[in-house]
Formats: C-alpha cells, structure tokens, sequence
C-alpha cells in the first residue's frame, strides 16, 4: 500500500485541520517540519468539512484548505463536504 | 520522423555548424580522474593544427593548475578520441588524424589518480 | 428553489460544461490544429474532471486571500529589515539564484499554459490552464516584489530577465522551458503539469521554503508556500490530464510513457541547481538533497507509478540512474560553479570545516572518498592567495546544456561522455537520458543555443571574457560574481553587524 500525504503550513488554522485529519484519520501520521506540518497515511486520508468546524468552532468550507496548502500526493476529489486522496494500488 | 512538429519535415537550423566557428573547430579535451577541473574544456581551434600545438599549448593552458600536472610522463599517456583508443601523431594536423568538429579527446595519467588520489 | 445555493459538482458543471457551444460554420480541427498533430488521440473531452472543481468565484476568493496574507508580510520584512536577520549573507546567494533561475520559468510558464488553454477542444482543461496560467503570473509577481527587498541591500539582483536570455547556466532552466513551449500542447502538459509540477516542484520548493524559513528568510518562505498552495492544484492537474489521455485511448501510453521519461529526466537535471542550493548555500541546513530526493522523489514517485500501473505506465527508464547519483550531485554541481564562479552572478565559496563535517555525515559514502580532498585542495589555494578559477569554458551537454561535470556511477571519477552523429555532425551529452532524448528529435536539438559555442562564433559581444560577463551577461565584474569572501556583500554584511573580515583579525593579532 502507497502514502497518501497533505502538507500544510504550520499556522493556528492549520492547527485546526490537522486536528481534524488526526480524528477523521486515526492511523495517520504527523509529522512537524520547519514551517510546515505533513501528514501521511496508507493509501487514503479523508478531510471533513465538519469535523474541522467542529474545531475551528465556525463555518469553514473545503476550498478553504487551499490557502494553507503546501502539497499533496494521491488523487484528489473533491466536494462540498469533504476531500479525499487516495492511491490504488 | 526527426522531430514531433506542425508543419511537415521540419528542419532545425544547425548552430553549430562549423562554418559558424570563422575557420576554427570546437575541440573538448578531458583530464581523466581530474575532477579539479570540473568537466572536460572546449577550445575553438584550427582543424589545421599540428597535434603538438594541442599537447604544447591547450593543454598546459587548460590543466596546468593541477599539482600533478608537471608529473605526467607523456610517453605513458593513454587517449582516446570520441570513445575510441587513439594514438596523435604529433606533427599531423587534427583534420589528418580524425579529429573533426566536437570531437572528444580524453587522455589518462596512469600512476596520477588525483589530489590525495581522490580522483580530483 | 430558484434560490438554492448550487453545490460544488453544480457550478463546476456549469462552468465547463454549459459555456460551450456548437462549432457551426468552421471546422473543428480548424479551431484546435494542434490537438493533433503529437498523435494523442481523444475520443471524449467531456471524461474531464477537474478534482478539485474549483470555479471561478471561489478562485479569485482564495487567491485574494492569499495575497492578502502574503503582502502583509512582505511589509513586515521590509519595515523590520528582515534583509539583516538571515542567517549569513551567503544565503542570499540562493535566493539570486532562484530570482535569475526559476522566477523567468513562472513567467514561461504563464505563457505556456495560456496557450495551451487555447489549444485543447474541451472547456475543463481549457479553464484549469487558464486558472494556472494565471498562478503563474501571480507567482512571478510576487516573487520579483519578495525579491525587491533584497535587491536594495544586495549585489546580483539588477538584470534578472536579461540574464535570465544570456548567461551559461541560466541557459539551463530556459532551455527546458524553450523545449516544452516548442512541443505541442499535450506534450507541454506532460512536461510542465505533470513530470515538473507533479514529480519534481516538491523538490524545488519544499526543501528550499523550510530551508528559508531555517534561515530566517520570512520573505522567501511565504513567497515559496504562497506559490505551493497553487502548486497543490497543479500538481493535481497535471496527474488528470496524464490519466485522461490514458483512458482516453490505448495508442496514447506509449507516446506518454515516452514523454514522461523525457521530461523527468530533463527536469531532474534543471534540478541539479537545487540540489546545490540545499547541500552547499543554505547555511543552517534542514535536510540533504539526498534525503529529499529520497522522500519527494523515490518514495512519492514509487507509489505514483504503482498508481499509473494499472494503464500500462512503468517508472521511467532514468529512474535508477537519478537514484544512484544522488549521492554525487550537488558535490559535482557546486564544483562546476565553484570552477566557474568568475562567471557566475553570485557568490561561490568553500564550506566551513563544520559544513563539511556535516556533508561528510550526510554522504558518509562519497564526501570524504571523493569531495573533501579536492575541496580542501582549493581551500588551501584560496588561502594562499591563488584562489582557484578554471581558466578555460568548459564542455557542454547538447540536451541539458550543462557542463559536463557528471560522471559514471560505476566509476565515479570519470566524466560520463555520450556522443551521437546526425547528418553529418557530432553531438555530445552528458548522459543516456539526454543522448535518447537527443537521439529521438534532433531537429529540434540541433538549434540547442549551447552558451559556450556562442561565445565562440563571437555572438556574445567582444572577443574578451569581460566583455562576455560585463557587456553581454551584464554582470558587475569585482561586485556580482567571484568568491564570497572579499565581495563587496561580505563587507556591508559585516559592517551591519560589526562583524570582522577575518583576514582583519589575523593582521591586528600578528
């Protein structure tokens, strides 16, 4: 099975949705960087829209994301209420 | 097909023909296990001249800053020209001995493997 | 209902479908004559997806956003004099670099994606281009304005764009770019989408961003992670319009296998810059290029080409070639520079004992065997006053253009000569990834505008070297280019800090 990986920048938003991943994703990894957060995870990792409101305690909607983004590797789709990436293997 | 193009056989124009070079030929020359010098050189140079004036002249202009440099016996020197082994004949013009345009000639130093023997 | 807010899948629908129309009175292949002259065949545009669905509204929200954050610290550098809290004023030397070597390739590649969005008969990668075509633009805005900063307070940053058309090794990357804006719109789309953006721009910006932000360049880190957040959505693009023509036809995998070969091989040795950034020019380092190569090539290439399997795509042929030079790139890279750095437009210089100890740790396999003894070589030269400069222009790849300073993996301190006869002439490379490369279009790299041949022909101003470097190149002599130590940025760095020239401190003591 191939990683999946997102990169964010490590800022307070950030924070939030890394919290998120952490809970949606329960066996991925972080890991923190100089000035930037990765996280990986074997084969798919999922981005809740709601779950990151929950954290961030107000309406955030996926495209959102792209502002704190670095990169990603996986197949990307996305809609209103989650991205996913995934890799078949 | 000699390239993926628009319009139907394409020709590139040729840059470095050596008419471009007003008389002379691109000639490289590398210093094999000499890495001080970082890649092989490249003079521009009259396809009329003796070998000897490669050996006397372009050589020492381009190596001599190496410590070895003054240690080459050069009875013992190994070439080769484009990929080949190759003997100069030192009175013989390159066009003679098949030295044309952007040839490669290498020469090895056996016994001389570079600063500390670090092939540099 | 009429007021219902669309969903994501909705407005993009709408967007790259409903806003086409019905070619009546010209032909198709009139509108689009380059969709096919590369042998690509499509079937259905309307199999596009754009992954991310991003229309045009939430475009240009985000985008505002970014540049918001961005410029609001660009501001706070300047006013709080960021140009004096990096961490040495060597490290401005990588940032010349990236300002002369890859800001010119973003305006390249504005220019290429706007036209390829106009070359494609199907709306969703006509916008997703167009979108990245202005990213493009965008991102070499805000780099010339990051970047205008230093310009104030350091040497080599006047004549970026015309050095950028002139100088040796800045022929590198604008040859690569010159070579896929010259190919047909697919192929551009492989090499730039794909096999730079999605293969090879982590290793350009995510090492070097986290090394700036290791050396205190906030400038240039939000400046690199502004320009990734796009970087993300292009990456994503260039793997679609890859497996749309894979799907779209079976005549298709073996064009694009080709093409990906080529370009990974191509941009892997545009890359040889950046490898020498990280190892040599940042001086608090954050990771090897050997370690982020592992990490953003081997292991996120292994499981993209595990992905694309299933087409019928294999791991490109020079794969294993780049995988065992890694451990002698950058060392070779800086050498060719460190020989030529009276011809650069920036600072070369030799590491610290430190910094080899620390090359040594990080190469245990080839620094001190191959590396530390040529360097301590030049080291003790310099020492005594002959600082080493190669006297003679060097031999050029005809496909890469850089000189020829790889060498065997099996034997590693022989030059690596490759040599291919074509109506006529010789042609020499580096490599068998620039040989085939060569081998397979000549026409095209017969025109290679290789540096070192022009100035032979006399195309590059007067038959002396300064006139080359200072009338053509427009390098300050004494001021841009040489050795670091003794240049006019040593000296105004150490007056900023009140720092000594060492040399200074020796003749006080003695």
């Amino acid at each position: 099975m191939s990683k999946v990986y997102i990169a964010l920048q490590d800022n307070e938003e950030s924070h939030y949705i890394v919290e998120a991943i952490e809970e949606d994703n329960p066996d991925s990894t972080v890991i923190y960087q100089p000035a930037m957060i990765r996280i990986e995870n074997e084969g798919r990792m999922v981005i809740k829209r709601e779950t990151v409101e929950d954290k961030m305690g107000r309406d955030w909607e996926i495209p959102a994301l792209h502002v704190n983004l670095i990169t990603l590797g996986g197949n990307v789709d996305e809609d209103d209420d989650e991205l996913t990436l995934t890799w078949n293997d | 097909m000699a390239v993926a193009a628009i319009t139907e056989n394409y020709v590139g124009e040729r840059l470095d023909r050596v008419e471009n070079f007003h008389g002379n030929q691109v000639l490289y020359i590398g210093w094999d296990h000499h890495l001080m010098f970082c890649a092989p050189v490249a003079f521009p140079v009259s396809p009329q001249a003796p070998f000897r004036q490669v050996l006397e002249e372009l050589i020492p202009g381009a190596f001599s800053l190496h410590p070895e440099f003054g240690e080459i016996d050069w009875d013992e020197v190994q070439w080769h020209l484009n990929g080949e082994p190759f003997t100069p004949d030192m009175d013989a013009t390159l066009a003679e001995q098949g030295i044309d345009h952007k040839s490669a000639v290498r020469f090895a130093t056996p016994g001389l493997n570079g600063i500390k023997g670090c092939g540099s | 209902m009429s007021n219902r807010k669309l969903n994501l899948k909705d407005k993009y629908r709408l967007l790259t479908r409903d806003l086409e129309w019905e070619y009546s009175y010209r032909d198709y292949e009139e509108i689009f004559k380059q969709e096919s002259f590369e042998g690509i065949k499509i079937t259905d545009w309307s199999k596009w997806e754009d992954p991310f669905r991003l229309t045009m509204d939430s475009y240009w929200k985000y985008q505002a956003e970014k540049e918001k954050k961005l410029y609001a610290i660009f501001d706070a550098f300047a006013q709080n004099n960021g140009q004096q809290n990096v961490t040495d004023a060597r490290y401005v030397n990588a940032i010349k670099l990236f300002l002369t070597g890859v800001s010119p390739l973003e305006y390249q590649a504005y220019n290429g994606f706007a036209h390829v969005g106009r070359q494609f008969g199907g709306v969703g990668a006509r916008v997703a281009c167009q979108m990245q075509s202005l990213d493009e633009l965008r991102h070499v805005q805000t780099q010339i304005h990051a970047m205008s900063h230093y310009n104030k307070h350091f040497d080599g940053f006047q004549e970026f764009p015309h050095m950028h058309d002139r100088v040796w090794y800045l022929s590198v990357p604008k040859s690569f770019f010159d070579d896929a804006r010259s190919a047909g719109p697919f192929e551009f789309m492989v090499a730039i989408g794909f096999s730079f953006e999605y293969v090879l721009t982590n290793l350009l910006f995510v090492p070097f961003m986290s090394g700036a932000a290791y050396n205190g360049d906030m400038a240039t880190v939000t400046f690199g992670f502004s320009a990734q957040s796009d970087e993300a959505r292009h990456m994503t693009l260039g793997l679609e319009i890859i497996k749309f023509m894979l799907e779209q036809h079976e005549d298709n995998v073996p064009i694009v296998q080709r093409w990906i070969n080529k370009w990974l091989w191509r941009g892997y040795r545009v890359l040889t810059l950046v490898a020498m950034m990280m190892d040599y020019m940042l001086p608090n380092k954050v990771m090897s290029w050997q370690e982020s190569f592992e990490v953003y090539f081997e292991e996120a290439a292994t499981s993209l080409f595990k992905d694309l399997a299933r087409y019928g795509i294999e791991m490109p042929a020079y794969a294993a070639t780049a995988i065992e030079e890694k451990e002698h790139l950058s060392h070779q890279a800086w050498s060719i520079f460190y020989n030529y750095g009276h011809a650069a437009a920036f600072h070369t210089w030799m590491p610290t004992d430190q910094e080899m100890d620390w090359l040594s740790e990080k190469y245990p396999n080839t620094f001190d065997k191959y590396y530390r003894p040529r360097y301590e070589k030049w080291r003790e030269m310099e020492e005594a006053g002959e600082r080493y400069y190669n006297p003679t222009l060097p031999m050029l790849c005809q496909t890469c253009q850089i000189p020829m300073g790889f060498t065997d993996m099996e034997n590693p301190t022989l030059t690596s000569y490759r040599q291919s006869e074509y109506d006529g002439e010789r042609y020499n490379f580096c490599s068998d990834g620039c040989k085939d490369i060569f081998d397979h279009e000549p026409e095209k790299y017969v025109q290679s505008w290789l540096p070192v041949h022009q100035i032979y022909q006399g195309n590059c101003g007067g038959a002396e070297m300064e006139d080359v470097l200072g009338e053509y190149y427009r390098i300050n002599l004494g001021v841009d280019n040489l050795d670091f130590h003794g240049s006019p940025d040593e000296e105004r760095w150490n007056a900023w800090h009140n720092l000594q020239p060492a040399e200074d401190k020796l003749k006080e003591a003695s």
